[in-house]
């Protein structure tokens, strides 16, 4: 079988009229970091982000510390009557959770009705959070239960993707297998263009914004 | 799938007499085009960014073949497969092939263009492979046995009472009523399919060269389920869906969701950079990427080259008038509106989609919200004259116009025509100057009066009142 690749190679070639590019061309697009526009915004950037996560029914709560997460996790399972259970990544395993919680690192199963998990990150342009996946935090623990709980120290959250980019790029491993940007509970308008919550991913997402305390989970 | 675009003109007509047609496509529409409207005036930069995205499609298109290359090092060197795929049959083969090697039965797709493109799912039914569609639009069309109206709301001309009919057909009753119902139902029945599948395909909004990650932007999650839980994910995507670095991603997301659907952004942003790692609990054990061509290289360094630079964000169809009257499926093939009536006769032919070029008033909406700023009407005024020079436009058309160039060739010829007309077309108007029949043009006069002229040609009053 004759190799699509470089046939395919060899075709745009043809069309653009020249051969394949020279060292230093490549090297020079190699090196190109373009610097578009960003999108400006006075606000503060804690305010904007819970600003705008909540605008597309994302929910927040504020705790104090990082020992404050057991209590405000228990406090939203209670609202929500969910049984004392759930996925819990790695890193927030040695907090103080209460006695009779069961908890897990994952991966969520089809059963699974509630996970907690860290973030790498904040982003204040749209009020997004991103979660980089590994053994710390498996991608089945922010699709799979009904109900996410994000845990997210306030000087996580930076200003532009741009930001966020250069975290990412910053990882031991450099880009995790799945990095996930969401920006609220799962959603579709694909009936009547009606939206409704909860289509195929967690039908609510609440952030657990850490206004002081030690960084978690990355 | 099949082409049926040489019907556009039946289609249209059936379309335009089905009131339940324009009672979705009417509540629909209207709700893109207005939150598009509400964000882009919020958003200063918006003009800026439009250019931007522009200059970096041509940038990568110019210099294609390097930051394709440069993909599949990424791609490799994460632990991923790329392979590449010349036109729709070899993209098939490439699948089919992988499902054969890991025994697969069930098959989960998130939405992709470009497997409806290659005709995916029917090759892989013919196998005997179970093919379950995702997301709730591309499920609701699969139970329908329907392709796509729309190419980013691809049930959009379904009303709730006909989603509640397939689903009482397909799930049993008892029959779902409500919008949140139906939902939850598909939620249910597809919650089992994500867990079983054995290969998992989506398609691939981006492909950044830099680190050789795929991105899907998502409202529903249904993308991420399906590439996470299955054993093998797949990813199809066209060769020009490349972005040089994570940079560009960043003004690509500023663009795309409030372009389509007109939201500040759509709730999932998923880059997949490789398969399951040492150490992880969950993801696929196989990454591949399939680069489709499928005519695209073709389409480089000639006149619809800008056409390559769509990010398939549907705004052109969202404003057209012609695809809010008639809807998706008229045209025919797997993309509607103006982006499908250039993609169209350049991927199948021109000879089978006369009319797609010519169903257009040349309005300029399109152009005026592609985020990219495609010339959709320059494109689709180029592909007019093509199939003029190529003898593709109906005998009498071509006949009349080779009578008009006769005359307007020859300036005296021409004003008198124009004089002989004017009167002529006066005097049939009548008392209140209207004209209720014209010979050649009985499609125009059949719903509307045409105004006749007032007896001089302009040439004669230019004259006459510089005297």
């Amino acid at each position: 079988m004759p190799d699509s690749r470089s046939a395919i190679l060899r075709q745009i070639r043809t069309a653009l009229g020249r051969g394949p590019l020279s060292d230093s061309a490549a090297a020079a697009l190699d090196a190109r970091r373009p610097a578009h526009t960003r999108i400006a915004f006075d606000e503060d950037l804690v305010e904007r982000f819970v600003a705008r996560f909540e605008s597309r029914s994302g929910t927040v709560a504020r705790v104090s510390r990082l020992d404050a997460i057991p209590a405000a996790v228990a406090a939203y399972r209670q609202a929500h009557g969910l049984p004392p259970r759930a996925a819990v990544a790695r890193p927030l395993a040695g907090l103080p959770w209460p006695a009779g919680f069961a908890h897990h690192p994952g991966p969520a199963g089809p059963d699974e009705q509630m996970s907690v998990t860290p973030c790498l990150a904040g982003i204040a342009e749209i009020g997004s959070l991103m979660l980089a996946s590994g053994p710390d935090s498996p991608t089945t623990l922010n699709f799979v239960p009904d109900h996410h709980l994000i845990v997210l120290p306030a000087g996580h959250i930076v200003r532009h993707f741009e930001d966020a980019w250069t975290l990412l790029r910053a990882l031991p491993g450099g880009l995790p297998r799945a990095t996930n940007i969401i920006s609220g509970p799962s959603r579709t308008g694909d009936v009547e263009l009606t939206i409704q919550l909860g289509a195929h991913g967690p039908r609510s997402v609440h952030v657990l914004l850490v206004e002081d305390g030690p960084a978690a989970g990355g | 799938m099949d082409v049926s675009s040489p019907r556009f003109k039946q289609k249209a007509v059936i379309a335009l007499a089905n009131p339940t047609l324009r009672q979705a496509l009417g509540q629909s529409r209207k709700g893109f085009v207005n939150k598009r409207a509400e964000l882009v005036a919020a958003l200063p930069e918006f003009e800026a960014l439009r250019d931007q995205a522009r200059d970096v499609k041509n940038h990568v298109l110019e210099n294609l073949d390097h930051y394709l290359e440069r993909f599949d090092s990424a791609v490799t060197a994460a632990g991923g497969h790329v392979h590449w795929a010349r036109d729709a049959e070899e993209a098939r083969n490439i699948i089919l092939g992988i499902c054969e090697r890991v025994q697969a039965r069930t098959i989960t797709k998130g939405k992709s263009m470009v497997s409806e493109e290659v005709n995916l799912n029917a090759a892989l039914e013919a196998r005997g492979y179970t093919v379950v569609e995702t997301d709730l639009g591309e499920y609701i069309i699969q139970l329908a046995k329907e392709p796509p109206s729309h190419i980013i709301a691809p049930a959009i001309h379904k009303t709730k009472e006909q989603v509640s009919d397939l689903f009482e057909a397909a799930h049993g009753g008892p029959r779902k009523t409500t919008v949140a119902d139906l939902v939850t139902e598909a939620r249910l029945v597809l919650r089992d399919k994500y867990f079983k599948a054995d290969v998992g395909i989506t398609g691939g909004n981006y492909l950044v060269a830099e680190t050789g990650s795929s991105i899907i932007v998502t409202n529903e999650g249904n993308g991420d389920l399906t590439q996470t839980l299955a054993k093998v994910h797949i990813v199809t995507s066209g060769i020009e869906r490349i972005v040089p670095t994570l940079e560009d991603v960043s003004l690509f997301l500023r663009i795309l969701a409030r372009s389509a659907t007109g939201q500040e952004t759509e709730t999932y942003t998923t880059l997949s950079t490789g398969p399951r790692r040492p150490g992880d609990v969950d993801g696929p054990e196989e990454f591949h990427v399939v680069l489709v061509d499928n005519g695209r290289s073709k389409m480089l360094g000639g006149k619809f080259q800008d056409m390559l630079r769509c990010i398939r964000c549907g705004a052109c169809m969202n404003h057209c008038p012609v695809y809010g009257a008639v809807g998706g499926h008229a045209y025919g093939w797997v993309y509607p509106g103006p982006m499908g009536s250039v993609l169209t006769p350049l991927f199948v032919g021109l000879d089978a989609t006369y009319d797609l070029p010519n169903a257009c008033t040349l309005n300029g909406r399109c152009q005026s919200v592609c985020p990219v700023r495609i010339p959709l009407p320059e494109l689709l005024r180029e592909l007019r004259h093509q199939q003029h020079q190529r003898g593709i436009s109906p005998p009498v058309q071509r006949r009349a116009l080779g009578v008009w160039r006769f005359v307007a060739e020859r300036p005296g010829l021409y004003q008198f025509a124009n004089r002989l007309a004017a009167r002529a077309l006066k005097s049939l108007g009548g008392r209140d100057g209207r004209l209720r029949h014209l010979p050649f043009a009985g499609g125009w006069t059949a719903l509307r009066d045409l105004p006749a002229p007032e007896g001089k040609t302009f040439l004669e009053l230019w004259h006459a009142r510089k005297a």
